[in-house]
């Protein structure tokens, strides 16, 4: 996978980030969802992370911990598409052990790891709300449930279609 | 007895968000010219007669802690709906949000006229990351029409509402956690005293309610609390919507009047088990919820019968199991979530679920001694009565229960007696 580079674009668009928050402390969390967002690998690098807490004047530390902290926010890189399995109580009982043998063969990678291509992640996720279609995961911002194999693999299509255009 | 009814749900599928005159045309906001007309006291009394408890899992009085809220000195206060519905196997105030986004600000405009509050805030869990614009967007709509905003519907009253996204912590849940989270920290619980109420958001008195809440306040005034009482037991008035799922045929989130029962609910609500298999037991109020063996069906679902059997309603969520579940395997997927959420401020619960988790493998694995069960019975007890919140004191209700009335199932997984 492609190591990170400071782009300057990216500088600029966290300044504008940063502005409309007014460079408002009690924002950070805010601050880091929306710089990570407008990051490929989904998260968030260390000068990144540096940075904002020099604009901010609060410690790296500081950052570090809300980092840490929150699930939807990484200090490790991850692939295009982060695909994230629920394995709590209701996707336990709707059998998430099948959605995940599926995925891992479809992918070729086990859970915790990124395709070679760094196009997909897989990962767990505590419960995400769609109980009501469990089994379910979470590609990106996008929920799919009531999962069975031909279904998975439409969706893993759709998603590869969608990268090679 | 109606065994689903539409008092909260009413507008679910009848209206297009995006359209807030669909929502006026339905009865929306009379609610809130009626707060207006009855004047804040007026609506606390009305609330208070409704019986509303908070529908997050904590069933504190509404009417009560809103009276508390509007009896707290200050010029500067704050109302934050909690959106950040955490619980495995809910998923209720994802159907509000979907569904009925202007009622709940509809409902917490009442709650900011009734305890004098200008400044609201929605904070949702970043998993609903694809309702936080619709209900942005509910919210400009609301201002441009003058529900929202300045001189709301012609009066000196003003409140706008911001929304705010969480970033994937169950902890959050917890009042004092997410305001944390708002101030730019890491989401871990504040000491109490002081209260929330008096010392919230940027140390500013604070009230915070489920969605739910805000929605059944919104209802109540629209109905009054005389016609909505006709719902629920005299003990538990009222409706309460459930997240049904899990091995059932019909998942979804459904209102009930309080006081039917649990078998109503699965097999006349929910269509019964999936390719008809036997219950085998149910996990009331979520992860952090007792597990009810199936041959307590029976109960009525309300907060007193199952108070009196250990039992609580807690977020309104009833997750379904079939014979071909094991309890032990169950309880470990409970004890992961609780492992992977503890936020580690407090020793009880930090270390409690680390412990308790390595004993639960034991027991999966099928490697667990006498020993095991009465140290992890232990510990569990340790962390209900001495954790920091409530994560940690509920986490271990799952556990406690199904030791309680799964004894057998934890024995066979005992090396010695399984072999």
């Amino acid at each position: 996978m492609e190591k990170f580079t400071t782009k300057r674009s990216l500088f600029d668009k966290i300044d504008s980030i940063l502005e409309k928050h007014n460079w408002n402390k009690n924002d950070l969390l805010a601050i880091l969802l929306e710089t990570q967002s407008n990051i490929s690998q989904n998260y968030i690098p260390e000068e990144v992370a540096k940075y904002i807490s020099i604009k901010l004047n609060i410690p790296t530390s500081k950052v570090y911990d809300v980092i840490t902290f929150f699930s939807a926010l990484n200090d490790k890189p991850k692939g295009k598409h982060v695909i994230q399995l629920c394995k709590s109580t209701t996707c336990r009982l709707n059998k998430y052990q099948k959605v995940r043998e599926i995925l891992e063969r479809e992918l070729g990678i086990k859970m915790g790891e990124t395709t070679e291509d760094g196009e997909f992640s897989l990962e767990y996720t505590a419960c995400f709300g769609a109980c009501d279609i469990s089994p379910a995961f979470r590609i990106d911002d996008k929920v799919y449930g009531n999962l069975n194999e031909t279904k998975i693999k439409e969706i893993i299509n759709s998603y590869r279609r969608i990268n090679h255009e | 007895m109606n065994r689903v009814v539409n008092v909260i749900t009413k507008n679910f599928n009848k209206y297009n968000i995006e359209s807030i005159d669909e929502y006026v045309k339905l009865g929306g906001f009379e609610a809130l010219k009626k707060a207006f007309e009855l004047g804040p006291q007026g609506v606390i009394d009305e609330i208070k007669a409704s019986g509303l408890r908070g529908r997050g899992g904590a069933a504190y009085p509404t009417g009560k802690k809103w009276e508390q809220a509007a009896n707290v000195k200050g010029d500067r206060k704050i109302i934050i709906c909690n959106a950040d519905e955490g619980e495995p196997a809910t998923f209720k105030d994802r159907y509000l949000l979907e569904y009925d986004p202007y009622k709940i600000i509809e409902g917490m405009t009442i709650a900011a006229y009734t305890v004098k509050a200008n400044e609201g805030y929605i904070y949702i869990r970043e998993e609903y990351k694809h309702l936080h614009n619709k209900v942005r967007r509910a919210i400009e709509l609301a201002k441009k029409a003058g529900y929202l905003g300045e001189k709301i519907l012609g009066t000196d009253f003003k409140f706008d509402i911001k929304v705010f996204s969480g970033a994937g912590a169950y902890v959050c849940g917890e009042n004092s956690s997410l305001i944390e989270s708002m101030e730019g920290k890491s989401g871990r619980p504040r000491i109490k005293p002081p209260y929330i109420k008096q010392c919230g958001l940027y140390n500013l008195p604070t009230l915070v309610n489920n969605v739910e809440t805000f929605a059944a306040a919104a209802s109540i005034l629209l109905i009054g609390s005389e016609e909505y009482t006709k719902y629920g037991t005299s003990e538990s008035k009222g409706t309460k919507l459930i997240s049904l799922c899990g091995n059932i045929n019909k998942p979804g989130a459904y209102e009930i009047p309080f006081g039917v029962t649990l078998r109503e609910i699965i097999y006349d609500i929910g269509g019964g088990i999936k390719e008809n298999k036997k219950l085998k037991f149910l996990q009331l109020g979520g992860a952090s919820g007792a597990i009810v063996p199936a041959d307590m069906i029976d109960l009525r679902y309300c907060y007193k019968e199952l108070k009196d059997h250990g039992i609580e309603i807690g977020s309104g969520a009833i997750l379904v199991a079939d014979e071909t579940n094991s309890v032990v395997d169950f309880i470990k997927s409970v004890q992961d979530f609780f492992l992977h959420e503890s936020c580690g401020k407090c020793t009880p619960c930090r270390e409690g679920n680390r412990q308790i988790t390595k004993i639960i493998n034991r027991f999966v694995a099928g490697d667990a001694s006498i020993t095991d069960l009465k140290t992890v019975e232990k510990f569990a007890n340790v962390m209900k009565y001495a954790s920091f919140c409530g994560l940690g004191k509920t986490a271990p209700t799952a556990l406690l229960s199904a030791i309680k009335h799964f004894p057998v199932e934890f024995y066979q997984r005992i090396y010695k007696v399984s072999r």
